[in-house]
Protein backbone atom coordinates (compact mmCIF):
# COMPACT_ATOMS: atom_id res chain seq x y z
CA UNK A 1 0.00 0.00 0.00
CA UNK A 2 1.43 3.34 -0.99
CA UNK A 3 1.20 6.24 1.37
CA UNK A 4 -1.67 8.64 0.87
CA UNK A 5 -0.84 11.92 -0.79
CA UNK A 6 -2.63 15.08 -1.73
CA UNK A 7 -1.03 17.24 -4.39
CA UNK A 8 -2.73 20.33 -5.65
CA UNK A 9 -1.03 22.49 -8.22
CA UNK A 10 -2.26 25.91 -9.37
CA UNK A 11 -5.81 24.76 -8.91
CA UNK A 12 -8.84 26.94 -9.17
CA UNK A 13 -12.50 26.24 -8.70
CA UNK A 14 -14.96 28.50 -10.48
CA UNK A 15 -18.66 28.12 -10.05
CA UNK A 16 -20.87 29.22 -12.86
CA UNK A 17 -23.94 30.85 -11.41
CA UNK A 18 -26.86 30.15 -13.65
CA UNK A 19 -29.85 32.19 -12.69
CA UNK A 20 -33.18 30.86 -13.86
CA UNK A 21 -32.79 32.65 -17.18
CA UNK A 22 -29.30 31.75 -18.22
CA UNK A 23 -29.76 28.14 -17.19
CA UNK A 24 -32.54 27.79 -19.72
CA UNK A 25 -32.31 26.49 -23.22
CA UNK A 26 -33.90 29.62 -24.60
CA UNK A 27 -30.84 31.73 -24.08
CA UNK A 28 -28.40 29.19 -25.44
CA UNK A 29 -30.50 28.56 -28.51
CA UNK A 30 -31.40 32.17 -29.19
CA UNK A 31 -27.87 33.26 -28.44
CA UNK A 32 -26.54 30.93 -31.09
CA UNK A 33 -29.10 32.04 -33.64
CA UNK A 34 -28.19 35.65 -33.09
CA UNK A 35 -24.63 34.93 -34.07
CA UNK A 36 -23.21 35.79 -30.68
CA UNK A 37 -20.57 33.84 -28.90
CA UNK A 38 -21.83 31.22 -26.46
CA UNK A 39 -23.77 32.28 -23.41
CA UNK A 40 -21.15 30.50 -21.36
CA UNK A 41 -19.00 33.61 -21.05
CA UNK A 42 -21.95 35.68 -19.93
CA UNK A 43 -22.64 33.45 -16.97
CA UNK A 44 -21.39 35.11 -13.81
CA UNK A 45 -18.70 33.11 -12.11
CA UNK A 46 -17.78 32.81 -8.48
CA UNK A 47 -14.12 32.18 -7.97
CA UNK A 48 -14.39 29.91 -4.98
CA UNK A 49 -10.74 28.91 -5.00
CA UNK A 50 -7.74 30.16 -6.91
CA UNK A 51 -3.98 29.66 -6.93
CA UNK A 52 -4.15 26.70 -4.63
CA UNK A 53 -0.79 24.99 -4.21
CA UNK A 54 -0.66 22.30 -1.65
CA UNK A 55 1.23 19.15 -0.93
CA UNK A 56 0.23 16.90 1.96
CA UNK A 57 1.95 13.70 2.94
CA UNK A 58 1.31 10.89 5.36
CA UNK A 59 1.02 12.10 8.93
CA UNK A 60 -0.25 15.56 8.04
CA UNK A 61 -2.83 16.92 10.45
CA UNK A 62 -4.02 20.11 8.98
CA UNK A 63 -6.41 22.61 10.44
CA UNK A 64 -8.40 24.71 8.00
CA UNK A 65 -9.23 28.12 9.39
CA UNK A 66 -10.77 31.19 7.87
CA UNK A 67 -13.93 33.24 7.86
CA UNK A 68 -17.23 31.97 6.54
CA UNK A 69 -17.10 31.75 2.79
CA UNK A 70 -13.31 31.79 2.68
CA UNK A 71 -13.30 28.52 0.76
CA UNK A 72 -12.66 25.97 3.50
CA UNK A 73 -15.45 23.64 2.53
CA UNK A 74 -14.73 24.00 -1.16
CA UNK A 75 -11.09 23.11 -0.56
CA UNK A 76 -12.19 20.04 1.38
CA UNK A 77 -14.43 19.01 -1.47
CA UNK A 78 -11.63 19.57 -3.93
CA UNK A 79 -9.49 17.22 -1.84
CA UNK A 80 -12.24 14.64 -1.74
CA UNK A 81 -12.55 14.62 -5.51
CA UNK A 82 -16.12 15.89 -5.58
CA UNK A 83 -14.98 18.96 -7.50
CA UNK A 84 -12.34 18.55 -10.11
CA UNK A 85 -10.41 21.79 -10.49
CA UNK A 86 -11.53 24.12 -13.27
CA UNK A 87 -7.86 24.78 -13.93
CA UNK A 88 -4.70 23.25 -12.56
CA UNK A 89 -4.41 19.83 -11.06
CA UNK A 90 -5.51 18.04 -7.97
CA UNK A 91 -4.12 14.57 -7.43
CA UNK A 92 -5.35 12.69 -4.41
CA UNK A 93 -4.16 9.18 -3.76
CA UNK A 94 -5.56 7.09 -0.96
CA UNK A 95 -8.90 6.13 0.45
CA UNK A 96 -10.83 9.29 1.23
CA UNK A 97 -13.43 9.47 3.97
CA UNK A 98 -15.29 12.76 4.12
CA UNK A 99 -17.61 13.91 6.88
CA UNK A 100 -19.28 16.93 5.39
CA UNK A 101 -22.99 17.36 5.58
CA UNK A 102 -24.32 14.90 8.08
CA UNK A 103 -27.81 14.79 6.64
CA UNK A 104 -26.65 13.74 3.20
CA UNK A 105 -26.42 10.09 2.31
CA UNK A 106 -28.46 9.23 5.34
CA UNK A 107 -31.98 8.05 4.93
CA UNK A 108 -34.19 9.20 7.81
CA UNK A 109 -36.69 6.42 7.22
CA UNK A 110 -34.36 3.46 7.63
CA UNK A 111 -32.64 2.24 10.76
CA UNK A 112 -29.29 3.38 12.07
CA UNK A 113 -27.79 0.02 11.19
CA UNK A 114 -28.90 0.27 7.58
CA UNK A 115 -27.52 3.78 7.42
CA UNK A 116 -24.18 2.52 8.69
CA UNK A 117 -24.19 -0.01 5.88
CA UNK A 118 -25.06 2.55 3.19
CA UNK A 119 -22.46 5.02 4.41
CA UNK A 120 -19.83 2.31 4.39
CA UNK A 121 -20.77 1.21 0.89
CA UNK A 122 -20.57 4.79 -0.31
CA UNK A 123 -17.07 5.00 1.10
CA UNK A 124 -16.03 2.02 -0.96
CA UNK A 125 -16.48 -0.81 1.52
CA UNK A 126 -18.14 -4.10 0.71
CA UNK A 127 -21.20 -5.39 2.48
CA UNK A 128 -19.19 -8.12 4.22
CA UNK A 129 -16.56 -5.70 5.44
CA UNK A 130 -19.26 -3.46 6.89
CA UNK A 131 -21.04 -6.33 8.58
CA UNK A 132 -17.85 -7.30 10.38
CA UNK A 133 -17.45 -3.73 11.60
CA UNK A 134 -20.96 -3.12 12.81
CA UNK A 135 -20.30 -4.31 16.36
CA UNK A 136 -17.28 -2.09 16.61
CA UNK A 137 -19.27 0.90 15.38
CA UNK A 138 -22.14 0.11 17.71
CA UNK A 139 -19.76 -0.02 20.66
CA UNK A 140 -18.03 3.20 19.68
CA UNK A 141 -21.20 5.19 19.08
CA UNK A 142 -22.81 3.88 22.28
CA UNK A 143 -26.15 4.02 20.52
CA UNK A 144 -27.13 0.50 21.58
CA UNK A 145 -30.72 -0.44 20.81
CA UNK A 146 -31.22 2.88 19.09
CA UNK A 147 -29.44 1.47 16.06
CA UNK A 148 -32.60 -0.50 15.27
CA UNK A 149 -34.70 2.65 15.23
CA UNK A 150 -35.29 4.76 12.12
CA UNK A 151 -32.79 7.57 11.80
CA UNK A 152 -35.48 10.25 12.00
CA UNK A 153 -35.75 9.57 15.72
CA UNK A 154 -32.09 10.54 16.23
CA UNK A 155 -30.85 13.83 17.62
CA UNK A 156 -28.16 15.77 15.77
CA UNK A 157 -25.52 14.60 18.20
CA UNK A 158 -26.52 11.00 17.68
CA UNK A 159 -26.19 11.42 13.93
CA UNK A 160 -22.72 12.86 14.36
CA UNK A 161 -21.82 9.83 16.45
CA UNK A 162 -23.03 7.53 13.74
CA UNK A 163 -21.17 9.34 10.96
CA UNK A 164 -17.95 9.49 12.96
CA UNK A 165 -18.32 5.86 13.94
CA UNK A 166 -18.51 4.83 10.31
CA UNK A 167 -15.63 6.91 8.94
CA UNK A 168 -13.30 6.00 11.76
CA UNK A 169 -14.02 2.31 11.48
CA UNK A 170 -13.20 1.87 7.81
CA UNK A 171 -9.48 2.66 8.09
CA UNK A 172 -9.50 5.65 5.78
CA UNK A 173 -6.21 7.08 4.67
CA UNK A 174 -7.42 10.59 4.16
CA UNK A 175 -9.96 11.92 6.60
CA UNK A 176 -11.70 15.17 5.73
CA UNK A 177 -13.85 16.72 8.43
CA UNK A 178 -15.96 19.78 8.00
CA UNK A 179 -17.23 21.80 10.93
CA UNK A 180 -20.43 20.65 12.49
CA UNK A 181 -19.14 17.70 14.42
CA UNK A 182 -19.22 19.90 17.49
CA UNK A 183 -22.79 18.81 18.19
CA UNK A 184 -21.73 15.88 20.36
CA UNK A 185 -21.21 15.99 24.11
CA UNK A 186 -17.82 16.53 25.72
CA UNK A 187 -17.36 12.94 26.81
CA UNK A 188 -17.92 11.55 23.35
CA UNK A 189 -15.78 14.29 21.88
CA UNK A 190 -12.81 13.12 23.94
CA UNK A 191 -13.40 9.57 22.80
CA UNK A 192 -13.67 10.62 19.16
CA UNK A 193 -10.51 12.65 19.50
CA UNK A 194 -8.54 9.65 20.72
CA UNK A 195 -9.83 7.57 17.90
CA UNK A 196 -9.07 10.20 15.28
CA UNK A 197 -5.57 10.66 16.67
CA UNK A 198 -5.00 6.95 16.59
CA UNK A 199 -6.20 6.83 13.03
CA UNK A 200 -3.94 9.60 11.80
CA UNK A 201 -0.97 8.01 13.51
CA UNK A 202 -1.62 4.66 11.91
CA UNK A 203 -1.91 5.87 8.39
CA UNK A 204 -3.04 9.00 6.92
CA UNK A 205 -3.84 12.58 6.49
CA UNK A 206 -6.37 14.57 8.43
CA UNK A 207 -7.79 17.84 7.23
CA UNK A 208 -10.19 19.48 9.61
CA UNK A 209 -12.14 22.68 9.11
CA UNK A 210 -13.41 24.13 12.35
CA UNK A 211 -13.90 27.28 14.36
CA UNK A 212 -13.15 25.52 17.61
CA UNK A 213 -9.57 26.33 18.63
CA UNK A 214 -9.63 23.70 21.30
CA UNK A 215 -10.53 20.92 18.94
CA UNK A 216 -8.01 22.10 16.36
CA UNK A 217 -5.26 22.23 18.97
CA UNK A 218 -6.00 18.67 19.95
CA UNK A 219 -6.04 17.17 16.50
CA UNK A 220 -3.81 19.24 14.26
CA UNK A 221 -0.23 20.39 14.12
CA UNK A 222 -0.25 22.49 10.99
CA UNK A 223 -2.82 24.91 9.68
CA UNK A 224 -4.00 26.52 6.49
CA UNK A 225 -5.54 29.96 6.69
CA UNK A 226 -7.97 30.50 3.87
CA UNK A 227 -8.99 33.95 2.76
CA UNK A 228 -11.07 34.93 -0.27
CA UNK A 229 -10.50 31.58 -1.90
CA UNK A 230 -6.74 31.58 -1.60
CA UNK A 231 -4.30 30.14 0.89
CA UNK A 232 -3.20 33.11 2.96
CA UNK A 233 -0.83 31.17 5.12
CA UNK A 234 0.21 27.57 5.59
CA UNK A 235 2.48 26.58 8.42
CA UNK A 236 2.64 25.38 12.01
CA UNK A 237 -0.70 25.55 13.78
CA UNK A 238 0.43 27.92 16.49
CA UNK A 239 1.80 30.54 14.13
CA UNK A 240 -1.08 30.45 11.71
CA UNK A 241 -3.69 30.62 14.44
CA UNK A 242 -1.78 33.48 16.03
CA UNK A 243 -1.78 35.45 12.79
CA UNK A 244 -5.37 34.60 12.00
CA UNK A 245 -6.77 35.55 15.40
CA UNK A 246 -4.27 38.25 16.16
CA UNK A 247 -3.26 36.73 19.48
CA UNK A 248 -1.56 33.55 20.59
CA UNK A 249 -4.57 31.31 20.98
CA UNK A 250 -2.72 28.14 21.82
CA UNK A 251 -0.76 29.76 24.63
CA UNK A 252 -4.01 30.99 26.12
CA UNK A 253 -5.52 27.54 25.87
CA UNK A 254 -2.52 26.07 27.68
CA UNK A 255 -2.74 28.63 30.43
CA UNK A 256 -6.30 27.60 31.19
CA UNK B 1 0.92 34.73 -1.60
CA UNK B 2 0.57 31.03 -1.09
CA UNK B 3 3.18 29.42 1.05
CA UNK B 4 3.47 25.71 0.53
CA UNK B 5 4.89 23.46 3.16
CA UNK B 6 4.91 19.72 3.55
CA UNK B 7 3.42 17.88 6.45
CA UNK B 8 6.69 18.19 8.34
CA UNK B 9 6.52 21.95 8.03
CA UNK B 10 9.48 22.28 5.69
CA UNK B 11 9.34 23.88 2.25
CA UNK B 12 7.78 21.79 -0.50
CA UNK B 13 9.80 20.37 -3.32
CA UNK B 14 8.02 22.37 -5.97
CA UNK B 15 10.09 20.88 -8.75
CA UNK B 16 8.84 17.35 -8.18
CA UNK B 17 6.42 16.64 -11.01
CA UNK B 18 2.91 15.51 -10.22
CA UNK B 19 2.04 11.96 -11.11
CA UNK B 20 0.78 11.90 -14.64
CA UNK B 21 -2.96 11.64 -14.32
CA UNK B 22 -5.53 12.02 -17.06
CA UNK B 23 -7.35 15.34 -17.00
CA UNK B 24 -11.02 15.79 -16.22
CA UNK B 25 -11.93 15.59 -19.90
CA UNK B 26 -10.47 12.27 -20.85
CA UNK B 27 -11.82 8.96 -22.00
CA UNK B 28 -9.93 7.20 -19.23
CA UNK B 29 -11.79 9.13 -16.56
CA UNK B 30 -15.13 8.61 -18.26
CA UNK B 31 -14.66 4.84 -18.51
CA UNK B 32 -13.21 4.72 -15.00
CA UNK B 33 -16.39 6.34 -13.77
CA UNK B 34 -18.51 3.72 -15.48
CA UNK B 35 -16.47 0.76 -14.27
CA UNK B 36 -16.07 2.11 -10.75
CA UNK B 37 -19.81 2.62 -10.52
CA UNK B 38 -20.35 -0.90 -11.76
CA UNK B 39 -18.07 -2.25 -9.06
CA UNK B 40 -20.25 -0.62 -6.43
CA UNK B 41 -23.24 -2.69 -7.45
CA UNK B 42 -23.96 -3.86 -3.94
CA UNK B 43 -24.55 -0.18 -3.13
CA UNK B 44 -26.83 0.76 -6.00
CA UNK B 45 -28.48 -2.62 -5.81
CA UNK B 46 -29.38 -1.89 -2.23
CA UNK B 47 -30.37 1.72 -2.89
CA UNK B 48 -32.59 0.69 -5.79
CA UNK B 49 -34.52 -1.70 -3.56
CA UNK B 50 -34.66 0.94 -0.89
CA UNK B 51 -36.21 3.40 -3.36
CA UNK B 52 -39.04 1.00 -4.05
CA UNK B 53 -39.62 0.07 -0.43
CA UNK B 54 -39.49 3.74 0.48
CA UNK B 55 -42.31 4.59 -1.86
CA UNK B 56 -44.61 2.05 -0.26
CA UNK B 57 -43.42 2.35 3.30
CA UNK B 58 -46.08 1.66 5.92
CA UNK B 59 -48.59 0.57 3.29
CA UNK B 60 -50.03 -2.87 3.86
CA UNK B 61 -49.56 -4.29 0.38
CA UNK B 62 -46.23 -2.55 -0.15
CA UNK B 63 -44.60 -2.91 -3.56
CA UNK B 64 -47.50 -5.11 -4.64
CA UNK B 65 -49.23 -1.82 -5.39
CA UNK B 66 -46.99 -1.46 -8.43
CA UNK B 67 -48.48 -4.60 -9.94
CA UNK B 68 -52.00 -3.75 -8.87
CA UNK B 69 -52.04 -0.24 -10.33
CA UNK B 70 -50.54 -1.56 -13.52
CA UNK B 71 -53.23 -4.27 -13.71
CA UNK B 72 -56.01 -1.75 -13.12
CA UNK B 73 -54.78 0.65 -15.80
CA UNK B 74 -54.16 -2.12 -18.33
CA UNK B 75 -57.60 -3.64 -17.78
CA UNK B 76 -59.41 -0.32 -17.98
CA UNK B 77 -57.55 0.79 -21.09
CA UNK B 78 -57.82 -2.63 -22.67
CA UNK B 79 -61.57 -2.70 -22.24
CA UNK B 80 -62.11 0.92 -23.26
CA UNK B 81 -59.90 0.97 -26.34
CA UNK B 82 -60.87 -2.60 -27.21
CA UNK B 83 -64.48 -1.41 -27.45
CA UNK B 84 -63.49 1.73 -29.38
CA UNK B 85 -61.48 -0.15 -31.98
CA UNK B 86 -63.77 -3.15 -31.97
CA UNK B 87 -61.06 -5.58 -30.90
CA UNK B 88 -61.34 -9.05 -29.41
CA UNK B 89 -60.73 -8.69 -25.69
CA UNK B 90 -58.94 -12.07 -25.52
CA UNK B 91 -56.06 -10.79 -27.58
CA UNK B 92 -56.39 -7.07 -27.03
CA UNK B 93 -56.18 -7.06 -23.24
CA UNK B 94 -52.84 -8.92 -23.15
CA UNK B 95 -51.67 -6.72 -26.03
CA UNK B 96 -52.38 -3.51 -24.11
CA UNK B 97 -50.97 -4.88 -20.85
CA UNK B 98 -47.72 -6.04 -22.46
CA UNK B 99 -47.30 -2.78 -24.34
CA UNK B 100 -47.96 -0.80 -21.19
CA UNK B 101 -45.50 -2.93 -19.24
CA UNK B 102 -42.72 -2.17 -21.69
CA UNK B 103 -43.76 1.44 -22.02
CA UNK B 104 -43.61 1.93 -18.26
CA UNK B 105 -39.99 0.81 -18.30
CA UNK B 106 -39.05 3.11 -21.17
CA UNK B 107 -40.96 6.03 -19.72
CA UNK B 108 -39.34 5.52 -16.32
CA UNK B 109 -35.87 5.65 -17.84
CA UNK B 110 -36.66 8.79 -19.83
CA UNK B 111 -38.62 10.73 -17.20
CA UNK B 112 -36.58 9.88 -14.15
CA UNK B 113 -33.40 9.84 -16.22
CA UNK B 114 -33.66 13.54 -16.91
CA UNK B 115 -33.87 14.19 -13.17
CA UNK B 116 -31.22 11.70 -12.13
CA UNK B 117 -28.48 14.12 -11.12
CA UNK B 118 -30.82 16.89 -10.01
CA UNK B 119 -32.58 14.52 -7.63
CA UNK B 120 -29.27 13.29 -6.23
CA UNK B 121 -27.88 16.80 -5.80
CA UNK B 122 -27.05 16.28 -2.14
CA UNK B 123 -25.19 13.04 -2.69
CA UNK B 124 -23.23 14.46 -5.60
CA UNK B 125 -22.17 17.54 -3.69
CA UNK B 126 -21.27 15.87 -0.43
CA UNK B 127 -20.11 12.33 -1.10
CA UNK B 128 -17.45 11.50 -3.63
CA UNK B 129 -18.88 8.75 -5.82
CA UNK B 130 -18.85 7.98 -9.52
CA UNK B 131 -21.65 9.67 -11.44
CA UNK B 132 -22.58 6.39 -13.06
CA UNK B 133 -23.61 5.08 -9.64
CA UNK B 134 -26.78 7.17 -9.84
CA UNK B 135 -27.41 5.97 -13.38
CA UNK B 136 -27.09 2.31 -12.45
CA UNK B 137 -29.32 2.83 -9.44
CA UNK B 138 -32.03 4.40 -11.56
CA UNK B 139 -31.98 1.77 -14.30
CA UNK B 140 -31.93 -0.97 -11.67
CA UNK B 141 -34.97 0.57 -10.01
CA UNK B 142 -36.78 0.52 -13.36
CA UNK B 143 -35.83 -3.13 -13.80
CA UNK B 144 -37.34 -3.88 -10.40
CA UNK B 145 -40.53 -2.05 -11.34
CA UNK B 146 -40.62 -4.08 -14.52
CA UNK B 147 -40.20 -7.29 -12.56
CA UNK B 148 -43.20 -6.37 -10.43
CA UNK B 149 -45.29 -5.58 -13.48
CA UNK B 150 -44.38 -8.82 -15.22
CA UNK B 151 -46.66 -10.56 -12.72
CA UNK B 152 -49.60 -8.98 -14.52
CA UNK B 153 -48.38 -10.36 -17.83
CA UNK B 154 -47.98 -13.85 -16.33
CA UNK B 155 -51.55 -13.78 -15.00
CA UNK B 156 -52.91 -12.64 -18.35
CA UNK B 157 -50.99 -15.36 -20.16
CA UNK B 158 -52.66 -17.90 -17.88
CA UNK B 159 -56.15 -16.48 -18.43
CA UNK B 160 -55.72 -15.90 -22.18
CA UNK B 161 -53.21 -18.52 -23.41
CA UNK B 162 -50.94 -17.35 -26.22
CA UNK B 163 -48.82 -19.48 -28.59
CA UNK B 164 -45.59 -18.96 -26.67
CA UNK B 165 -42.73 -21.02 -28.10
CA UNK B 166 -38.96 -21.12 -28.16
CA UNK B 167 -38.91 -17.83 -30.00
CA UNK B 168 -40.46 -16.25 -26.94
CA UNK B 169 -37.07 -16.59 -25.31
CA UNK B 170 -36.05 -13.71 -27.55
CA UNK B 171 -37.74 -11.61 -24.90
CA UNK B 172 -34.66 -12.00 -22.71
CA UNK B 173 -32.11 -10.44 -25.09
CA UNK B 174 -34.76 -7.88 -26.04
CA UNK B 175 -35.12 -6.81 -22.44
CA UNK B 176 -31.35 -6.73 -22.05
CA UNK B 177 -31.16 -4.35 -25.01
CA UNK B 178 -33.86 -2.20 -23.43
CA UNK B 179 -31.88 -1.99 -20.19
CA UNK B 180 -28.74 -1.12 -22.13
CA UNK B 181 -30.60 1.73 -23.79
CA UNK B 182 -31.93 2.89 -20.44
CA UNK B 183 -28.29 3.50 -19.52
CA UNK B 184 -27.43 5.92 -22.29
CA UNK B 185 -30.76 7.70 -22.13
CA UNK B 186 -30.24 8.36 -18.44
CA UNK B 187 -26.66 9.59 -18.86
CA UNK B 188 -27.47 11.85 -21.78
CA UNK B 189 -30.72 13.36 -20.57
CA UNK B 190 -29.38 13.52 -17.02
CA UNK B 191 -26.35 15.60 -17.96
CA UNK B 192 -28.27 17.86 -20.36
CA UNK B 193 -31.09 18.43 -17.89
CA UNK B 194 -28.69 19.32 -15.11
CA UNK B 195 -27.24 22.07 -17.27
CA UNK B 196 -30.50 23.21 -18.84
CA UNK B 197 -33.32 23.04 -16.36
CA UNK B 198 -36.00 23.43 -19.02
CA UNK B 199 -35.34 19.95 -20.28
CA UNK B 200 -37.27 17.96 -17.64
CA UNK B 201 -40.61 19.67 -18.41
CA UNK B 202 -39.97 19.38 -22.16
CA UNK B 203 -39.19 15.71 -21.76
CA UNK B 204 -42.27 15.20 -19.60
CA UNK B 205 -44.66 16.61 -22.19
CA UNK B 206 -42.91 14.86 -25.05
CA UNK B 207 -43.19 11.44 -23.44
CA UNK B 208 -46.89 12.00 -22.97
CA UNK B 209 -47.20 12.73 -26.67
CA UNK B 210 -45.07 9.74 -27.61
CA UNK B 211 -47.32 7.47 -25.57
CA UNK B 212 -50.24 8.22 -27.86
CA UNK B 213 -48.07 8.04 -30.98
CA UNK B 214 -46.92 4.55 -30.05
CA UNK B 215 -49.10 1.51 -30.71
CA UNK B 216 -49.80 0.60 -27.11
CA UNK B 217 -53.51 1.19 -26.69
CA UNK B 218 -54.10 0.89 -30.41
CA UNK B 219 -52.97 -1.72 -32.86
CA UNK B 220 -50.65 -0.85 -35.69
CA UNK B 221 -51.72 -3.84 -37.79
CA UNK B 222 -55.36 -2.89 -37.51
CA UNK B 223 -54.66 0.55 -38.96
CA UNK B 224 -52.82 -0.94 -41.90
CA UNK B 225 -55.77 -3.13 -42.77
CA UNK B 226 -57.80 0.00 -43.28
CA UNK B 227 -56.81 1.43 -46.69
CA UNK B 228 -58.06 4.89 -45.73
CA UNK B 229 -55.42 5.36 -43.04
CA UNK B 230 -52.78 2.79 -44.01
CA UNK B 231 -50.64 5.42 -45.63
CA UNK B 232 -50.63 7.66 -42.59
CA UNK B 233 -50.09 4.73 -40.25
CA UNK B 234 -46.65 4.27 -41.76
CA UNK B 235 -45.62 7.50 -40.06
CA UNK B 236 -45.75 5.59 -36.78
CA UNK B 237 -42.65 3.73 -37.93
CA UNK B 238 -40.70 6.96 -37.58
CA UNK B 239 -41.29 6.79 -33.87
CA UNK B 240 -38.22 5.07 -32.41
CA UNK B 241 -40.10 3.92 -29.31
CA UNK B 242 -42.28 1.70 -31.50
CA UNK B 243 -39.29 -0.46 -32.37
CA UNK B 244 -38.27 -0.80 -28.74
CA UNK B 245 -41.78 -1.86 -27.79
CA UNK B 246 -42.01 -4.33 -30.66
CA UNK B 247 -38.75 -6.21 -30.07
CA UNK B 248 -39.99 -7.18 -26.63
CA UNK B 249 -43.74 -7.37 -27.21
CA UNK B 250 -43.53 -9.73 -30.18
CA UNK B 251 -41.80 -12.56 -28.28
CA UNK B 252 -43.87 -11.92 -25.15
CA UNK B 253 -47.10 -12.40 -27.08
CA UNK B 254 -45.76 -15.27 -29.16
CA UNK B 255 -45.87 -13.27 -32.40
CA UNK B 256 -43.41 -13.71 -35.26
CA UNK B 257 -40.27 -11.66 -34.83
CA UNK B 258 -39.78 -8.76 -37.21
CA UNK B 259 -36.03 -8.27 -37.65
CA UNK B 260 -36.49 -4.77 -39.02
CA UNK B 261 -37.25 -3.60 -35.47
CA UNK B 262 -34.07 -5.21 -34.17
CA UNK B 263 -31.95 -3.44 -36.76
CA UNK B 264 -33.41 -0.04 -35.91
CA UNK B 265 -32.94 -0.67 -32.21
CA UNK B 266 -29.37 -1.86 -32.78
CA UNK B 267 -28.46 1.33 -34.62
CA UNK B 268 -30.09 3.52 -31.97
CA UNK B 269 -28.24 1.65 -29.22
CA UNK B 270 -24.85 2.19 -30.82
CA UNK B 271 -25.44 5.82 -31.75
CA UNK B 272 -27.04 6.60 -28.40
CA UNK B 273 -24.15 5.17 -26.42
CA UNK B 274 -21.62 6.95 -28.59
CA UNK B 275 -23.28 10.31 -27.95
CA UNK B 276 -23.72 9.58 -24.24
CA UNK B 277 -20.06 8.62 -23.88
CA UNK B 278 -18.89 11.81 -25.56
CA UNK B 279 -21.16 13.73 -23.21
CA UNK B 280 -19.80 11.78 -20.27
CA UNK B 281 -16.23 12.51 -21.29
CA UNK B 282 -16.74 16.23 -21.73
CA UNK B 283 -19.16 17.09 -18.95
CA UNK B 284 -18.78 14.41 -16.28
CA UNK B 285 -16.61 16.66 -14.12
CA UNK B 286 -18.97 19.62 -14.59
CA UNK B 287 -22.06 17.96 -13.18
CA UNK B 288 -20.92 18.57 -9.59
CA UNK B 289 -20.67 22.27 -10.45
CA UNK B 290 -24.06 22.39 -12.13
CA UNK B 291 -26.29 20.61 -9.65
Amino acid sequence: MTDPTIDIRDARVDFPIFDAKSRSLKKAVLGKAGGRIGTESKVPIIEALRDINLSLRKGARVALVGHNGAGKSTLLRLMSGIYEPTRGQAVVQGKVAPVFDLAVGMDPEITGLDNILIRGLFLGMTKKQMESRVDDIAAFTELGDYLDMPLRTYSTGMRVRLALGVVTSIDPEILLLDEGIGAVDAQFLAKARDRLNELVERSGILVFASHSDEFLADLCDTAIWMEHGTIREHGPLREVLHHYKGHDVLAELERR
Amino acid sequence: MAVTVTAEGGPAEQARPLPDVPGPRSWTRAFDDLSQGWRQRSLWGYLGWQDIKQRYRRSVLGPLWISISMAVIATAMGILYGALFNEDIKTFLPYVATGLLIWNFIQGCILEGSEVFIANEGLIRFLPAPLSLHVYRLVWRQVLFFAHNVIVWVILMIIFPHPLGWMSLMALPAFAVLVLNGGWITILSGILATRFRDIPPIVASLTQLVFFMTPIVWSYDRLQENPAVAERARIAELNPVLHFIEILREPMLGDAITWRHWIVVGVITVVGWAVALVCMRNYRARVAYWV
